[in-house]
């Protein structure tokens, strides 16, 4: 037994090398931008080598210091990108929340109802959640217009709420089906109503489901693009359009480092993210795939 | 659970699905049958004291009145989705009348917008799909070797790519392959081509979206198989080394089999996923050498002058098609599988 699991010394080289590999080519272009947002443009985008970027010596002689701050001060101060920080931080918390309030009472009644609609609904998410986010906005633009309600939050908040709603519903229905009937079941034998029950006996026990399907809904808030760039005006951008929209402007006055140092400040949450949530979202991802 | 109850339960997700996701794309049908409105153009002499001209001008004042009566435009029928940004029957006949054999008939329909945006997006479904599942399988078979304390780190590590905003991912990548970032840098002078970017070269361009995109799809099918690696039955594991298999042997005849059903949800998955493809083009700014079919609609959305809703919503409507017929293996197969319960 002993013998035959050994692995041999080359199978062990070869895995550890193809493990290093991976490990650099995912870890590296962020420590890279991380490093290089703290430098000058011509250091960061050197034409001579990118060696320059590494010892900095532009940053010496602009800045009188190895590094510098005039990226984050050019984005977060000058082109605001604290508003629209703020923005995502509006955005992605009602969302979430929103999102898994009426996930949960959705999921909850899918998954105990033995009715057939409750299937065609259930595949209706499932076809909903395939559509392009792009399309969906595409059919928006023009009623929005002509109700006089594009541009601000709250309209992009229930658009993302209602986009993330197929996924919430499938995710939060699993979970529900794992916890026994019985439960629900015995606290209305003992004179709870169906919400009482749902409130008082199930959510307690469904905490870790509800947090992982949570930080899926955050993410999709988070990262969206195509609904935030095209449903927000100007001054209510949240952090992705707004990288997108002055990249355009600032690549002009050559200033890419604003641009560089904001992509570092919006990926600082999702890294805290998954340092905190790591096993929630493996466990999440896992619990879509074994049983969607 | 009683009918009432469960509607009661259901009715805001309901709500919300209906509104903003059937409506929408029942909008986005009748939409692509309308055009916007032609420019009104008004003819006006202007007299100075040096003699009299004529200029041709868009009457605002007839065209806000047109907007407001119409907002969705002029109906056109199928207009939008026939013509040259389109389907573009026509041009797609004229190349197939007269050609210079299959190689000019592929490049010159390679040319038209609909069909460029179509080729590199199914070309990204189908290359992206497997090799991101073969990466991920492969890491997690690698991690599976690591001793305890060694495999949180890792999987940490791993998982950014597939977390970071796509936006967000594909400028860092960007970057890097800037002629004067690190990785551009250091392909021009492998190559020893001092012009060879993004920009200039197609192939390079494509190259690297299918890179992104296999290093941002990756990590997705590694947690999903590294997760049904631990349950292996390892009596069976053990019985085949018994019987005399070979570590290969292990992994061909017991464990990927047991991923077999694990491998065919990731790829409908990421094959629906990487459909719509969409922010690497505005990440990488490739839109000169690649586009996609959601860019396409993106791009008719912030049009210069004018939205142009009738065309981004024919090209939805298209899109979504395309969406279904991906779709249906595993509309299929949910549809056995709810069978199979019910009995």
């Amino acid at each position: 037994m002993s013998v035959a699991t050994r692995r041999p010394v080359a199978l062990n080289a070869l895995i550890l090398a193809f493990l290093v590999i991976w490990v650099i080519a995912a870890a590296f272009p962020f420590a890279w931008t991380v490093w290089g947002s703290f430098k000058v443009e011509a250091d960061f985008f050197s034409r001579q080598s990118w060696w320059s970027a590494i010892e900095g010596t532009r940053t010496q002689a602009q800045t009188g210091g190895a590094f510098t701050l005039a990226g984050y001060e050019g984005a977060w101060v000058k082109n605001e990108f604290w508003k629209a920080a703020i923005n995502t931080l509006i955005v992605t918390l009602s969302v979430t929340l929103i999102s898994l309030t009426i996930g949960t009472l959705g999921g909850y009644a899918l998954a105990r109802s033995g009715y057939r609609y409750a299937f065609w609904i259930l595949i209706a998410a499932l076809i909903f959640r395939a559509m392009p986010h792009i399309t969906l906005v595409s059919g928006y633009m023009l009623p929005f217009f002509q109700l006089n309600i594009w541009g601000v939050l709250p309209t992009t908040i229930i658009v993302l709420v209602a986009i993330n709603q197929p996924f919430t519903l499938w995710m939060l229905h699993s979970f529900f089906l794992s916890i026994p009937k019985d439960l629900d079941e015995s606290a209305m034998v003992d004179g709870c109503t169906r919400f009482q029950a749902f409130r008082m006996v199930i959510i307690p026990v469904m905490w870790p489901g509800v947090i992982t399907t949570g930080l899926f809904s955050f993410l999709l808030g988070y990262n969206d693009f195509a609904v935030t760039s095209m449903l927000l005006a100007q001054e209510n951008q949240t952090m992705v359009p707004k990288i997108a929209s002055f990249l355009g402007s600032i690549q002009n006055e050559g200033n890419v480092m604003f641009a560089v140092a904001a992509v570092v400040s919006a990926t600082v949450p999702l890294f805290i993210l998954v340092l905190f949530f790591q096993r929630q979202i493996v466990s999440g991802l896992t619990a879509g795939a074994v049983k969607g | 659970m009683p009918h009432r109850t469960f509607f009661v339960f259901i009715f805001p997700s309901i709500l919300a699905m209906v509104l903003f996701i059937t409506l929408p794309i029942l909008s986005v049908v009748v939409q692509s049958l309308f055009v916007q409105h032609e420019a009104v153009l008004i003819t006006v002499e202007n007299c100075t004291p040096f003699g009299c001209e004529t200029q041709t001008r868009v009457d605002t004042a007839a065209m806000q009145k047109l907007q407001a009566e119409q907002p969705m435009g002029q109906f056109a029928g199928f207009a939008n989705y026939l013509n040259r940004n389109h389907l573009a029957v026509d041009e797609i006949g004229a190349i197939l009348a007269d050609n210079r054999g299959f190689g000019d008939v592929a490049a010159r329909i390679f040319n038209l917008p609909f069909y460029k945006a179509l080729s590199f997006t199914l070309v990204y479904c189908f290359l992206v799909t497997p090799l991101a599942m073969a990466l991920g399988f492969a890491i997690a078979l690698a991690v599976n070797t690591l001793p305890g304390l060694l495999k949180g780190p890792t999987i940490f590590v791993s998982i950014l790519p597939m977390i970071i905003t796509p936006l967000v991912g594909s400028l860092i990548l960007a970057w890097m392959f800037n002629p004067s970032g690190i990785l551009g840098a250091t392909l021009q002078s492998l190559t020893g081509d001092p012009t060879l970017s993004l920009r200039a070269s197609p192939v390079l361009t494509w190259i690297v979206l299918l890179v992104y995109g296999v290093w941002t799809n990756g990590p997705f099918s590694f947690v999903v198989f590294y997760a049904g690696l631990q349950t292996v039955p390892q009596d069976t594991v053990e019985s085949a080394k018994i019987d005399g298999a070979s570590r290969w042997e292990v992994t061909r005849h017991v464990i990927m089999p047991h991923l077999a059903p694990l491998a065919t949800f990731v790829a409908l998955v990421q094959l629906m996923d990487n459909f719509r493809v969409f922010e690497p083009i505005v990440g990488f700014s490739a839109e000169a050498n690649a586009t996609s079919l959601s860019w396409l609609v993106f791009n008719d959305l912030v049009g210069q002058d004018a939205q142009l809703f009738g065309s981004a919503a024919s090209t939805s409507v298209i899109t979504i098609v395309g969406v279904l017929i991906l779709l249906t293996p595993v509309l299929r197969r949910t549809w056995r599988e709810f069978n199979r319960k019910a009995v």
